[in-house]
């Protein structure tokens, strides 16, 4: 692979391009990680809101606006510099990274569930309460199976912002697409010019969002069309 | 009321069929009792002191102006709404925050709702067979034996595979009947279930409930169908204002309303 490159496109461009791509790979596994620890954290925390619980709700409520009102880059600084410092011990920046953008991708994530949760009508409830059925059996068998749908687009489209989000755990040493290209910015190196990694960085950024932007976007279009919101009476 | 809009109520061409009244009987067990019961929406007092004993076997109409309180007296009886003071005993339990009881007092009675609430992202057959499975623990072949029985039952077998919103609004509402009726209640509660039908689908619903009826089924029903009412009610209870002001067997009660309100309202739907 970097060979290839470096036939391709030359030294310096080659194995600036090789590095880049092989540290894009850290950039996915992050993204990875706070898609799915978000998403497992944020579906927890939508469920607890939802549920017929006063203390539950408001602990969520509290948990969501806490974590979206502050920023990504200062929970960075909190979970890499600040905790360690305070215990006197060291944190991998892979846990520090993927701490803060779990706890920031859930914030988001729960309450893009809440709202496909919530757009389920009341009718469902009651219909299934009628029948006997619980709340977790009746969200399990009869709300979020239609909910996914909603929730679906909004969720892919998220991504986007959690692959960008990445990008600034390089300021606690994270090792990504980020802190590469920028140390190439940095070197004094003929041909690795800001004005030329620069742009060749947003250009694998963009090959990142764009597809998931696209997908998003088709999913949404898509979904006027499925049979299951077909909507069964003008309620 | 003049004896010539009773004739025309009569000849109400929704129901032409003869009911057989063979299995219509009341019970002295009592089903339902409703003893003081109040119930606030914030401020606003929605149910006023309502006493009311329902025996197994009665088909009861509850009839009133919107707004009067009749659609929450009969979710008070499932616990969809929550009351506040009073007591209601359902099947000899008690409706308290217990869920328990709440479980065990919706096992016994079905409801059926004025839009359906069908679950669309699931056949008719997969409607039917949800809560057996789920909450009476049945096999699935026996839930969908039982499930077909009833859709039998409703005169839509055929439809077992298709999803809601392939259905009529008729058809709809018969499905939630058939599911309603697959937990085997003991009671039924209607809650405008021809209200948002369009004119020609009313008769198969209506024809579907005195079936019900007709083997003996508890119903009580909030309907504006005074046909109905006429037909297979043992007892018309009139609400305003969130209590029951009127309530009588139904020759009785259009032939011979005592309040003012009732007049009112009985020329109101009728006169027309």
């Amino acid at each position: 692979m970097r060979d290839l490159l470096v036939e391709i496109f030359g030294r310096p461009h080659g194995i600036v391009l090789y590095q880049l791509l092989d540290a894009t790979q850290f950039t996915i596994y992050l993204s990875l990680i706070a898609f799915v620890g978000g998403g497992i954290l944020g579906a927890f925390i939508a469920l607890v809101r939802i549920a017929p619980n006063k203390w539950g709700k408001r602990i969520t409520i509290a948990y969501i606006w806490l974590f979206q009102s502050t920023p990504l880059l200062m929970l960075l600084f909190l979970t890499g510099l600040g905790v360690p410092r305070l215990f006197g011990m060291n944190i991998d920046p892979w846990y520090a990274a993927s701490i803060s953008l779990t706890l920031y991708s859930s914030a988001y994530m729960s309450d893009v569930w809440r709202g496909a949760l919530e757009a389920i009508p009341r009718g469902q409830w009651e219909g299934a309460s009628a029948l006997g059925l619980r709340f977790l059996p009746t969200l399990r068998l009869v709300v979020a199976p239609q909910a996914v749908t909603i929730a679906l687009a909004p969720t892919v489209g998220f991504m986007v912002q959690i692959i960008k989000g990445t990008s600034l755990a390089y300021i606690i040493g994270f090792t990504d697409l980020m802190t590469i290209g920028k140390r190439w910015a940095n070197a004094p190196v003929a041909g690795t010019e800001p004005y030329i990694i620069f742009p060749l960085m947003a250009l694998i950024y963009f090959s990142l969002c764009f597809p998931l932007s696209l997908y998003s976007r088709h999913l949404e279009r898509r979904m006027g069309t499925v049979k299951t919101l077909r909507p069964v009476a003008a309620a | 009321m003049e004896r010539s809009e009773l004739t025309l109520m009569q000849t109400d061409p929704v129901i032409e069929r003869a009911i057989d009244t063979s299995q219509m009987k009341v019970t002295d067990e009592v089903a339902i009792q409703l003893t003081g019961m109040n119930k606030w929406f914030g401020t606003f007092h929605v149910l006023r002191d309502v006493n009311m004993t329902v025996n197994r076997g009665e088909r009861i109409v509850i009839c009133g102006p919107s707004g009067s309180g009749k659609s929450t007296l009969i979710r008070c009886i499932n616990r969809l709404e929550e009351h506040q003071a009073g007591k209601i005993i359902v099947d000899g339990t008690e409706l308290t925050s217990d869920l328990k009881n709440i479980d065990k007092v919706r096992s016994e009675v079905g409801m059926v709702f004025q839009h359906f609430n069908l679950f669309p992202h699931l056949t008719i057959l997969e409607n039917c067979t949800l809560a057996p499975i789920w909450v009476r623990k049945l096999p699935k072949k026996e839930a969908e034996e039982t499930a077909m029985h009833f859709l039998h039952k409703v005169r839509i077998p055929e439809q077992a595979h298709k999803y809601p919103g392939q259905l009529s609004g008729g058809q709809q509402q018969r499905v939630a009947i058939a599911r309603s009726l697959c937990m085997r209640p003991r009671i039924m509660l209607f809650d405008e279930p021809t209200s948002a039908l369009d004119p020609e689908m009313i008769k198969e619903v209506l024809d579907t409930m005195i079936s019900l009826a007709e083997e003996g089924m508890t119903m009580l029903c909030v309907t504006h169908e005074m046909g109905f009412a006429q037909a297979v009610a043992n007892r018309v209870i009139f609400m305003d204002q969130g209590q029951i002001v009127e309530q009588n067997e139904p020759r009785e009660f259009f032939n011979n309303p005592q309040s003012e309100r009732t007049k009112l309202f009985l020329s109101q739907i009728l006169g027309h």
